[in-house]
């Protein structure tokens, strides 16, 4: 599989990562070879072979619906870059 | 309007569900409070958390596909759904993709002024909820946004519609009649006020007669029937006029702008959204077994369109009527408040109808907020068959009622408006009547017989309302024959 | 002997013998810390203070006459990925390098119920992706066998303060070999347990369908001890499995006579160094005189193992790192327009290379027109892997491999070629795309004096006949008793 660095620009957007044009060439190059051992698997024929997203087969594990006390808002907040009356402080959302 | 065209129109309804917790940690599921009061490591999405399925919103999202006429998933999962948002702590938000709780469900809706019909139910959902971003003035030209996390991970469902809703009124009864059964199952307050409803349209247009459904536009998070009717009216034509002007309608959200009664594209550079889906790894799958669906099922009371059935075949409503009142649970459940005291139900529904309603909206309350019980209305019709009140008075000791939420037995004691029943008192007053209003009675004497309606009115005005009118029109007779 | 070169169970009877104070064992090994940590670099974060109020409880505790644990008052490294309350957080990230957890990881949690001492957070590759934690975004930890040398990775840092006595215990993750593969080239015993027997709650998500929690210590017996400290059902965790919990010293001594060993083949192909080779069967060869078989068993898939694991493990990533976005926690870029701009830029500056580049691979992997071709093939391979392993325990107790094709590289040798690196990682992966737990060990030394590790495989919740093994062969060679001499 071969990514050209349009792909890299998609993928760093879809990402939300900045990346420079000497980036975007190393990033074309090293995911291409990696892509390229992957194909690897396209020699297994899976077709009939289920997916496994888990390991063990544990099914419904639940909480009960009780109330039990939330953080303390100055402790929500105290790892916040920036904060301002009580909530998350975020740049312009449109530009 | 559309000639030439047919609208399809797409719901996603999103229903909060009103559990005690967030659907994956223990926060208190609660509207409002102090901004970021509600918040733990886990909705914070602080790293190294995970999440915890609430039992009880799978609960209500069987109960709300049961209600629904669903089919019950016996194998079902979650999936993250990937993007970037400030409201979005850990940046995917916990859905389901390909195997969603409920499938293939209906309701039957009566839209004002078309047939009845059915509209199909694709799926419904769990999700959970995003927080709330806060701005000074609009979005769009606001320098920086305050995020308030106390709404993440408030348990929500989407209800998908099939393609069969192809009108305002459609549409709005659909809506109404999703928030009825909600409502009645008891899974979501469905306050569209407060955010616990809200919808996202899609809507097309395509020439009549075609199979193929046009490129739709989409407004999100609907949150007013109003705008939403509105919307429904707008979007149609300028997709019409674009088309006929030889554009294209281009796939996309739009905006409802309501002061200006428009939908405008949204100002954005996003690529059209690719979330990633894929299995959550830290949430196992449900299984959810025939037992478990009994279960359920016991607990999903008569549900709005048997009610009404019920009202029209037991009680003898008329079936508007009944439909008026079994759309709301309260007020079908005050309804019946007051029937259980008092057995003229015909009677019961025309109060509640007439005043009942009319005040309701003039002071723009819900039927909790009422003041008074179903056994104080009940008491009220009991004075008016008793004869202790005219129909008269009954409206002015309902409005008493319903200010200050005192009995009427109180109110009648209280300003005096007994109905005045003593013949000899009434006679009394009929004399003084007769004897200021001489050119009536002439008139009454020279053949113009209708001018007693006039002379009772004269008795009721001097008795302010209290008369009983029946006694007076005979004395009056009486009176004047005699 | 200093009490910092003692292991868990000798500290505890001198403890409770009440020879020594668990305040002197604290001291002495933050004296070794004082001695050695600027060659070693096995720690981001030291806790001292905390830890000296923590061996002071266990004092008065053990002067109160209470009974205490094994672990009381026992120095532990904690890799710094795990959630420590009022304690930064970092995963060896730029983008965490301020974050202080406001609470614990239950395995912490666990820990300090049992009064076991905290020494400091150990170093890492950032968010554990990496064999050699040269991707460390705060600093470069050794091996303590030569200086110049990785120590391993993702937990290099908690596989180093063992091997160079800066800690009695430590506490690592393994994705794809992050505890066993730096336990190898350390010289020490580093177990990843059974996928779901120890809560993964506040341990901070690489690849949260392979990510698993597990000890390194100076011998098998602690390692037995710290299991029994951590494993069990988290009803935090939904992917934690509802097993009771065995006494797991107890498999310790048990004869292995008899027991059934099955040697992978395709563990010992070209890319394995023949000394790795030699060293591996003469293990397998004493614990033959030791009354157990072998036999050569074929695991077909395992040549795919890789290829699944580098399409899983960075999906699975992409999403659990897409928070760290500048809004809530950790570093935020200062020179942002708007907020896209702020997560594309803090991004940019907070994560390092291999973050920058499995998040890449792992978007693009789950992205529109890929996720069959990618995701969901390696996911099929997966349930291919698992079932080789399914078919050799019907047949075997244990088997046995190589953890590592080489010894300990060169620190620089590999960190341009990633591949390469990826490449190291082929006996471990396949262990964790089937869940399975898995024990490395020390098994002599190569020609250049360092340590090669042994693995040791099991069948799901079956750690015991891992140990039990493990514990014949270290107490018939006593490799564990080969120290570096730093
Ligand atoms: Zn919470």
């Amino acid at each position: 599989m071969k990514i050209d660095k349009e792909t890299v620009e998609k993928v760093a957007h879809l990402a939300r990562l900045e990346v420079n044009e000497e980036e975007k060439d190393t990033f074309a190059h090293q995911l291409s070879d990696i892509l390229d051992h992957a194909e690897k698997l396209n020699e297994l024929d899976t077709d009939d072979v289920e997916p496994t997203a888990h390991v063990l087969p544990i099914k419904n594990v639940f909480r009960e619906d009780k109330v039990e006390d939330s953080l303390d808002r100055e402790l929500a907040l105290s790892n916040a870059p920036d904060k301002d009356k009580g909530m998350f402080k975020v740049p312009k959302i449109v530009e | 309007m559309l000639d030439g065209y047919e609208m399809t129109v797409g719901l996603e309804i999103h229903a909060q569900l009103d559990t005690n917790t967030k659907i994956f940690c223990s926060c208190k599921n609660e509207f409002g409070g102090e901004p970021n009061t509600h918040t733990c490591p886990i909705c914070l999405g602080l790293p190294g958390t995970l999440p915890v399925l609430n039992e009880k919103a799978v609960d209500y999202i069987i109960k709300a596909g049961l209600a629904l006429n669903c089919e019950i998933a016996t194998f079902s999962k979650f999936d993250r759904k990937n993007y970037f948002y400030a409201d979005l702590p850990k940046a995917y938000q916990i859905s389901q993709f390909d195997l969603p709780f409920c499938e293939d469900g209906e309701v039957k809706i009566n839209p004002e002024g078309e047939e009845e019909m059915i509209v199909g139910i694709t799926r419904i959902h769990l999700e959970e909820d995003a927080g709330k971003l806060n701005h000074d003035g609009d979005i769009s030209n606001a320098n920086s946004s305050l995020v308030d996390y106390n709404r993440v991970g408030t348990p929500l469902i989407e209800i998908v519609s099939e393609p069969d809703i192809h009108s305002p009124a459609q549409a709005i009864a659909y809506l109404k009649k999703i928030r009825s059964i909600l409502e009645y199952i008891g899974v979501s307050d469905c306050d569209m006020s407060q955010g616990s409803m809200r919808a996202d349209v899609n809507i097309s247009i395509a020439p009549v007669g075609s199979d193929k459904l046009g490129t739709r536009t989409e407004l999100k998070n609907m949150n007013s029937f109003k705008a939403i009717e509105k919307a429904l009216y707008y979007e149609p034509k300028r997709q019409k006029k674009v088309l006929e002007s030889g554009g294209e309608i281009v796939q996309g959200t739009m905006t409802w702008d309501d002061e200006a009664g428009k939908t405008r594209a949204m100002r954005s550079k996003e690529e059209a959204h690719d979330y990633r889906y894929f299995p959550e790894p830290d949430l196992v799958p449900v299984v959810v077994d025939d037992q478990w669906v009994a279960k359920i099922k016991e607990e999903i009371p008569e549900l709005p369109d048997t009610r009404q059935k019920r009202y029209v075949e037991e009680l003898g409503i008329p079936e508007y009527d009944a439909g008026v009142i079994t759309a709301d649970r309260q007020m079908a459940d005050f309804f019946e408040g007051v029937v259980s005291d008092y057995d003229n139900a015909k009677a019961v529904s025309n109060w509640m109808m007439g005043d009942f309603l009319r005040l309701l909206n003039e002071e723009d309350i819900t039927i909790s907020e009422v003041k008074f019980e179903p056994k104080d209305l009940a008491q009220m019709l009991k004075l008016m068959d008793d004869g202790i009140i005219s129909s008269k008075i009954a409206k002015t000791v309902f409005e008493e009622m319903f200010a200050t939420g005192k009995t009427p037995d109180t109110i009648v004691e209280e300003k005096g408006l007994k109905q005045i029943s003593d013949s000899s008192e009434l006679e009394n007053i009929v004399s003084k009547v007769l004897e200021e209003n001489q050119s009536a009675v002439d008139d009454y004497n020279s053949g113009n017989k209708n001018v007693i309606g006039f002379l009772v009115g004269q008795t009721m005005k001097a008795t302010r309302g209290k008369a009983n009118p029946g006694m007076v029109n005979k004395i009056l007779r009486e009176k004047l024959e005699g | 002997m200093e009490l910092y070169r003692l292991t868990a169970h000798e500290l505890h009877k001198k403890l409770v013998n009440e020879e020594v104070s668990a305040e002197e064992i604290v001291e002495s090994v933050y004296g070794r810390i004082d001695e050695v940590e600027d060659k070693v670099n096995s720690y981001i974060t030291l806790t001292k203070e905390e830890a000296l109020k923590k061996a002071k409880e266990v004092d008065e505790k053990i002067a109160n006459g209470e009974k205490v644990g094994p672990l009381a008052g026992i120095p532990i490294a904690i890799k710094d990925n795990m959630s420590t309350k009022g304690v930064r957080t970092t995963c060896a990230s730029k983008i965490l390098h301020n974050y202080k957890p406001p609470y614990n990881a239950t395995t912490v949690e666990k820990l300090f119920d049992a009064d076991a001492v905290m020494v400091g957070k150990a170093n890492m590759d950032e968010f554990a992706m990496g064999s050699s934690t040269e991707n460390s975004g705060m600093k470069t930890t050794t091996n303590p066998w030569d200086l110049d040398r990785v120590p391993g990775g993702s937990s290099g840092g908690s596989a180093a303060a063992v091997a160079a006595d800066e800690a009695i215990i430590s506490f690592g993750s393994d994705t794809g070999g992050s505890i066993r593969q730096p336990a190898a080239l350390c010289g020490v015993v580093g177990l990843k347990p059974t996928y779901g027997l120890v809560s993964r709650f506040g341990l901070v998500a690489f690849a949260s369908s392979l990510d698993q929690i597990g000890p390194f210590s100076k011998d098998i017996r602690d390692c037995a001890l710290a299991m029994n400290y951590v494993a069990g059902h988290d009803k935090m965790d939904s992917t934690s499995a509802q097993v009771e919990v065995p006494d797991y010293t107890k498999a310790l001594g048990k004869d292995i006579k008899g027991m059934k060993i099955g040697v992978p083949s395709e563990y010992f192909g070209d890319g394995i160094d023949k000394e790795v080779k030699d060293a591996v069967w003469k293990a397998i060869n004493k614990l033959e005189e030791l009354g157990a078989e072998y036999e050569e068993v074929s695991l077909p898939h395992t040549d795919y193992a890789l290829s699944a694991y580098y399409l899983i493990a960075p999906a699975e990533a992409s999403s659990n790192l897409a928070r760290y976005d500048g809004v809530r926690y950790g570093h935020r870029s200062e020179e942002a327009n708007g907020l896209v701009d702020m997560y594309k830029k803090t991004r940019r500056e907070g994560f390092g290379d291999e973050v920058k580049r499995r998040v890449m691979l792992g978007t693009y992997a789950l992205s529109s027109g890929y996720y069959d071709a990618y995701y969901k093939k390696a996911q099929k391979v997966r349930t291919l892997v698992k079932q080789d392993f399914e078919r050799a325990f019907e047949e075997y107790d244990v088997l046995i491999s190589p953890v590592t094709p080489t010894t300990a590289f060169k620190i620089g040798d590999k960190s341009n070629d990633p591949l390469q690196m990826y490449l190291s990682d082929i006996c471990t992966i396949p262990i964790n795309l089937a869940g399975i737990p898995a024990l490395s060990m020390p098994c002599g030394l190569d020609s250049k004096g360092l340590p090669i590790g042994l693995q040791i495989m099991g069948n799901h919740f079956e750690e015991e006949k891992i140990f039990q093994v493990a514990y014949a062969f270290e107490q018939e060679t006593k490799h564990h008793k080969e120290k570096p001499s730093l």
